[in-house]
Order: C-alpha cells, then sequence, then structure tokens
C-alpha cells in the first residue's frame, strides 16, 4: 500500500521539478514548486503509517512553510508584472554575466 | 716610565664630521653665504692635525710597544662576535693621521682659494670634510668592519667628488666608473674578513694578529687566499693592475680632490691596509710576491702611459699609479716601513705636483674664459713658457718634479730608492728570480719617471708659449691662500725624505750630511716587528749586495746619476721638440699613439668585460625577467581571469538553467550517496 503511495509521490515530484525546468511562466513555476511540495507531503503521510505519527507532524510545518512562501513569491510575482507587464522569466536576466 | 695616554682621541675624528654637519647645513639653508664653510671647513681639520701632534709628541715620549685602544661603544654584539666602535692608536695609525689631517688640512685652505667662486661651495667644503672623517675611521679602526666603514666612506666622498660637476655626463660617468671598479675590490676585502672570522673567531686588529701566527702555518693554504682577496681589495682602492683604470678618470673632479682623495690619502689606503695586516701577508710568502709584482707592473706599465699624455692631470695620474705601484713593492717585498715612507713623501710631493697644476689651470681657465676661448685648459700643447706668469708655481712645480724624480736632497729620493734597494736585498727568498725581476722593472720606471715629468715641466712652463697673446695678458699667478700651501708643501717635499736616512747612506761624505736618520723606520718597528720576525725566521736575513753586485750606497749613487741624466735628457729633446695647440697638433702615430691611447686598456676592458656583461644583462633582462618571471605571473593571471570568463558562461540569468543545475546536482550526490 505505501508502495503505491510512493511511487505516486516520486511521479508528482518529477512532474514539479520537469515543470520549474522547462517551463517559463512564472506562475506557473510557482505552481510546480507547490506540485513538489506536496509530492513530498504525500510521502510523509505514507511513511508515517509505517513508522508513527512524526510524519503527519512535518506535514504541517511543510503545509506552513509553503503558505508563507506563497504569499511571498505571488507578492514578487505581482510587483514584477508591475513593473514590465509580463511573468515570463525570460525578461528577468539581470543578473547574467 | 709613564705609559702613553692618548689626548681626546674621539675628537680627531669627530671634528670632522662636525665640519661635515655644519657645512651640510649651509649647503642647504645657504648655499651663496661662503664665509662659513671658508672657516669651518679649514679649521675643522686644522684642530684634528693640532690635536693628532699632541698625541704624537705624548707617543713619541712614551713610544707604547701594543697599540693603545681606545674603547667607543659596543657597536655589532653577535653571540662570540664583539665589534666594539673602537680607536687603535699605534705608530702606523698615528703617522697616517698625521698625514691625512696635515696634508689635508692644506689641501682645505688651498680648496678655499680655488673653489671660492663655485656655485657648490658649501656642498664642496662638507663632501671633503665628510670624507677626512671616514679616513680617520680607516686608519684609526681597530677592528676590520671599523676600517670598513671608513673604507667604503672615502669611496662614498670620492665618488660624490668626482662627480662634483654632475651636470655634465662624462663626470658622472667617471664618479660611477670609480664606484663600480670599487666594487670588485670591496667584494675581495669582504671575503677576507668573512675567512678571517671563519678562521680565528674574530675580527679586530689584536686578537687576529696574535692568533694568526699559531693558526695559520707559513705559507698555508688559507693565509694565502685570505692575503690575496684583500689585496683585491688593495688593488681596488690604491689603484693597481687589473682595477687601476677608474682613477685617471677621476681627474673630472676638482683639482684639489685630485691632490687630496686620489693622490695623497685614498688611494693609499690599501698601501695602509697591507703595511696593516703585515703579519697575515708575512704568513703568505706567494701573496707578498704577487703584491710586489702587481706594483711593480703597474708602476712600469703606468709610467709608460704618463710618457704620452698631454693632460696635465691625466700625466699625474698615471705618475700616482706609477707611485702606487712603489708602495706595493715596498710592502709586497716586506719593507712594510719603507712602503709606508714612500706613502709620506708621495703625500708631500704629488699633493704638491696636483695643487701647482690646480694653480696653472686655474690661471689658464681664467685667462681662457676672459676671451670666451675653447681651447682646453689642461692641455699641455695649450700652454709653455708660463714661468713668466706664474714663477711661485713654476718654483714649487720644480720642486715637485724633483723629489718626484728622485733627486738628492729631495724626498723622492729617500723613498724610493729605498723601496728599490729593498726589492734588491730582499731577493733572497724562495721567490728571489721575482724580486730580481721587480727590482730592474723599479728602476726603469724611476727612469721613466724622471722623464715624463721633466716633460710636463718643459710643456708648461718653458719654452715659447703657444697661448695667443690675448690670452696671455689674463694669465695671473695664483693668490697666497693657494700658493702658501703649496710653499709648505714644497719645503715638506725638500725636507720629507730626512725623516727616513738610512744608516748606510748617513755614512756616505756629501750625500750623508744631512739632519735626520732612520726615524721613520724605527717609529713603525713595533707595528711591523711581528711580520719582520717571521721573515727574519722564514727566509733568512737580507742581502748585502744587489742581484747585479754594489750595495745600498753604490745603488743610491748610481740612481741618483740616472736620475740626474735622465731630466737633463729629457729637458733637451722635450724643448726641441715643436708642439703646437691642441686643435691645430695631429693625432701622434705609431707607438705614441699606443700609449696615448694607454694601451688600448680602456677599449680592450670594454670589448672583454663591458659589453659581455651588458648583453648578459641584456639578456637576462628580455629572457628571463621579461618572458620568464614577469611571463608566469602574468600569465597566471591572465590564466585565470580566462577560467573565470568561462566559468561566468554559466550564468545565464535564466531561472530554468540554475533549477537544471539543482536538479544535476542532486541527481549526482544522490548517485553518489546510494551507489
Amino acid at each position: 500500500m505505501v508502495q503505491y503511495s510512493l511511487w505516486l509521490s516520486a511521479v508528482l515530484f518529477a512532474l514539479g521539478v520537469l515543470g520549474v525546468v522547462i517551463r517559463r511562466n512564472a506562475i506557473i513555476l510557482f505552481m510546480c514548486v507547490e506540485l513538489m511540495l506536496n509530492a513530498a507531503n504525500l510521502a510523509f503521510v505514507a511513511f508515517s503509517r509505517v513508522v508513527g505519527i512524526d510524519g503527519q507532524v512535518f506535514v504541517f510545518f511543510v503545509m506552513t512553510v509553503a503558505a508563507a512562501e506563497a504569499a511571498v513569491g505571488l507578492a514578487i510575482v505581482i510587483s514584477l508584472f508591475r513593473h514590465s507587464e509580463s511573468v515570463d522569466t525570460r525578461n528577468f536576466n539581470l543578473l547574467r554575466w | 716610565m709613564h705609559s702613553f695616554e692618548p689626548t681626546l682621541p674621539w675628537l680627531i675624528v669627530l671634528l670632522p664630521l662636525l665640519g661635515f654637519a655644519l657645512n651640510g647645513l649651509a649647503a642647504f639653508v645657504a648655499p651663496t653665504r661662503k664665509a662659513l664653510p671658508a672657516l669651518v671647513a679649514p679649521a675643522a681639520v686644522g684642530l684634528a692635525f693640532v690635536i693628532a701632534v699632541v698625541n704624537f709628541l705624548a707617543m713619541r715620549a712614551a713610544p707604547p710597544l701594543a697599540p693603545v685602544i681606545v674603547q667607543g661603544y659596543s657597536w655589532m654584539p653577535v653571540g662570540s662576535l664583539q665589534i666594539d666602535a673602537a680607536l687603535q692608536l699605534d705608530q702606523l695609525s698615528m703617522l697616517m693621521t698625521l698625514i691625512v689631517t696635515g696634508v689635508g688640512f692644506l689641501i682645505h685652505v688651498y680648496s678655499v682659494g680655488y673653489m671660492g667662486a663655485d656655485p657648490g661651495f658649501a656642498r664642496y667644503m662638507a663632501y671633503i670634510n665628510l670624507f677626512i672623517f671616514f679616513m680617520l675611521v680607516l686608519v684609526l679602526g681597530s677592528s676590520f668592519p671599523v676600517m670598513f666603514v671608513g673604507w667604503e666612506g672615502v669611496g662614498l666622498c670620492s665618488y660624490l667628488l668626482i662627480g662634483f660637476w654632475f651636470t655634465e655626463k662624462a663626470n658622472a660617468d667617471a664618479g660611477k666608473k670609480a664606484f663600480i671598479v670599487n666594487r670588485i675590490g670591496d667584494f675581495g676585502f669582504l671575503v677576507a674578513m668573512f675567512m678571517i672570522f671563519a678562521n680565528l673567531g674574530a675580527l679586530d686588529f689584536a686578537t687576529v694578529f696574535a692568533a694568526a701566527p699559531g693558526a695559520f702555518p707559513y705559507a698555508g693554504a688559507v693565509v694565502t687566499t685570505i692575503t690575496l682577496f684583500l689585496f683585491l681589495g688593495a688593488t681596488g682602492k690604491s689603484a693597481q693592475i687589473p682595477l687601476y683604470i677608474w682613477l685617471p678618470d677621476a681627474m673630472a673632479g676638482p683639482t684639489p680632490v685630485s691632490a687630496l682623495i686620489h693622490a695623497a690619502t685614498m688611494v693609499t689606503a690599501g698601501v695602509y691596509m697591507v703595511a696593516r695586516t703585515s703579519t697575515l701577508f708575512a704568513l703568505a710568502p706567494l701573496s707578498m710576491t704577487v703584491v710586489a709584482g702587481i706594483g711593480a707592473l703597474t708602476a712600469l706599465f703606468a709610467a709608460t702611459i704618463g710618457l704620452a699624455q698631454y693632460d696635465i692631470k691625466k700625466v699625474l695620474a698615471y705618475s700616482t699609479v706609477s707611485q702606487l705601484g712603489y708602495m706595493f713593492i715596498g710592502v709586497g717585498v716586506g719593507a712594510f716601513s719603507a712602503g709606508i715612507f714612500h706613502l709620506m713623501t708621495h703625500a708631500f710631493f704629488k699633493a704638491l705636483l696636483f695643487l701647482g697644476s690646480g694653480a696653472v689651470i686655474h690661471a689658464m681657465h681664467g685667462a681662457l674664459h676672459h676671451t670666451h676661448s675653447k681651447w682646453d685648459a689642461q692641455d699641455m700643447r695649450n700652454m709653455g713658457g708660463l714661468r713668466k706668469h706664474l714663477p711661485i708655481t713654476w718654483v714649487v712645480m720644480w720642486i715637485g718634479t724633483l723629489a718626484i724624480a728622485g733627486v738628492w736632497p729631495f724626498a723622492g729620493f729617500f723613498s724610493k730608492d729605498e723601496i728599490i734597494w729593498q726589492a734588491a736585498a730582499r731577493a733572497v727568498g724562495p721567490f728571489h728570480t721575482w724580486f730580481t725581476v721587480y727590482w730592474v722593472m723599479a728602476l726603469v720606471a724611476a727612469m721613466l719617471t724622471a722623464f715624463y715629468m721633466t716633460r710636463l715641466m718643459i710643456m708648461t712652463f718653458h719654452g715659447v708659449s703657444r697661448l695667443p697673446e690675448a690670452e696671455q695678458q689674463h694669465l695671473h699667478e695664483a693668490p697666497a691662500v693657494m700658493w702658501v700651501p703649496l710653499a709648505i708643501l714644497a719645503a715638506l717635499s725638500v725636507v720629507g725624505g730626512w725623516f727616513n736616512i738610512p744608516e748606510e747612506i748617513k755614512r756616505i761624505p756629501v750625500l750623508g750630511w744631512l739632519p735626520g736618520g732612520p726615524w721613520v723606520h724605527e717609529w713603525l718597528q713595533p707595528v711591523t716587528r711581528t711580520a719582520d720576525a717571521i721573515f727574519g725566521a722564514q727566509v733568512g736575513a737580507l742581502s748585502e749586495a744587489s742581484p747585479l753586485g754594489g750595495g745600498e750606497v753604490a745603488w743610491a749613487v748610481i740612481s741618483f746619476a740616472i736620475a740626474v741624466a735622465v731630466i737633463a735628457i729629457a729637458a733637451s729633446m722635450v724643448l726641441r721638440w715643436q708642439y703646437r695647440p691642441a686643435l691645430e697638433s695631429p693625432e701622434p702615430a705609431g707607438l705614441k699613439r699606443l700609449l696615448w691611447r694607454k694601451w688600448y686598456v680602456d677599449e680592450i676592458y670594454d670589448v672583454l668585460v663591458v659589453r659581455p656583461l651588458v648583453g648578459a644583462s641584456r639578456w637576462l633582462w628580455r629572457w628571463v625577467d621579461d618572458a620568464v618571471i614577469d611571463g608566469s605571473v602574468n600569465g597566471l593571471a591572465s590564466g585565470s581571469r580566462g577560467l573565470g570568463w568561462l566559468s561566468s558562461r554559466l550564468q545565464t540569468g535564466q531561472l530554468n538553467t540554475y533549477a537544471f543545475a539543482v536538479v544535476v546536482g542532486v541527481i549526482l550526490l544522490l548517485a553518489f550517496v546510494v551507489l
């Protein structure tokens, strides 16, 4: 049973990574990061069925941090959009060589 | 019997230093005010002379058997090596101090007249005061390092004064040449000093000379090497073959400097050093033979060059080199007191001749300056018949000439003959064949000396004047401040020889009827007795007759007759030669040209030493420095810049790239941990 959950978690995580690597829209990137976090949450919950309650406690922490991250991240995205009418990451490469 | 107590010995050394400080200050603050340097500089040296005389008289009253050490302070206490800044007063250093301060004082007074109109007068006076200070440190120092301080100091002053008129490149070059050539000699001195310390563990004279006879076997390799290195130092400072080339060029300095530094005092430092280390030299017969041989060779070689020079100071310069050669024959054959005695008389008559030539140049320069003539004031071809205009200079210079040529009863007769005779009398050791050769060379050089000095006198003062009428009207005798020192030196050139008349000569009728006796020889006895004892024990008694027969008296009479004959022949020859002014004269040809160009020694050195050195330096500069050293450092710099440029390409500014890099990194880490 745990095995299936872990496979699902791995697939979701891989999708999130793929999204971060190939997509250029900042909001999509953001969502992919959330996907990776939640894939990790799924793995935690699955493990907690085997080793005890600790995994679920960790999930709460992750969700809290993810919420905070979403607040800051979305604020940055909004401020980027206001600045240049775009959320395409290719337009924001000031810190290159 | 009460013992000798030095009176204010430090003041002898420090007074000229004080004079230097005051004059140096004057040179900075008010270079145009000349009263202070004109008073302070001679006064400082004169006072030092007075104190030296007081000490000399005290020493005469109670001659010390061992040197009296006057402690100053501990200069270099390094482990077992203790070097004190201390003075050593003994018969030798006392005599040298008298010569340095006495002749130095006269030349200071003369300089007031000679250099009075020069804008750098205060600076000049500061330099020669400093020179006297260092020269006194050299002769009074009680250890090799203290002597070396003086040794280097006089070299510095020599450099500063040769290049005194440094706005002309030739003068500055002459100063540099003197300094660089002397460096080679100083290297020898330093190596000798290191070797002495390595073998004896001490550097002060008293310890070294007490330990040397026990520590070094007679004619051993170590002591021979030490003395040869010491002598290398002497060849540099005292202008002997192969390092004599700087001295003729040093004539670029003011003439009183040539008289003081490059004739009377500094260049004799090497002779003094050999006499000072006589104990070491006496232990190394091979080194002694080398010293005498170099001396004989230099005496003869420089005399031949002197025959064909036209510049009045150049003749005197080569004459100085030649006379220094005589001194080295003297100390080289083991007759240390004879060498020092010739040093003393030479200081008198060569200072006289140089200062006299200074008076001539002063007059010539003034006259040529009046008419804005471009003629050379030092070229004897432009002179002739000057005795009408410079009667005092004419008389005193003839006295100097007779003294240097070795005419009885002038000073040079006694000192030079003593050396020549000693070379013959000491031709008894293992190197006696060589000594015989040196003796013959010294005799020939004595004839050449009489010839070139007579030529100088005739060309300058006699015959018809080659100076145009317009200039002749402006010729003038030197002022009193210049001719009074000349007169004193002339008197010393006459009586200076009477301080050391050998017993044998005293016994001859006529020639021996002079006041005086073998004083210098007896005076220096306490200093040279160790060396004399070693010579007596190892080599044996001196010969009574020369290798060609005849004793001291016979050869004294012969050389006197030869000197007079050569002067007479030279005078009649030179008077007949028709000289023309320098600008109209053709270049000399044949043998004369060879001598005039100084045997092309400067050119040979240029090809053999200077050019290879410059070439090697250029190669080191272009290849080793520019290509290898700079190349590696610069290559490292540009290499890391290139590397930085390459890795900066990774910073694309694209989030996806960074994310990809993180993913790859994580995968690699995982792979590393798991596998």
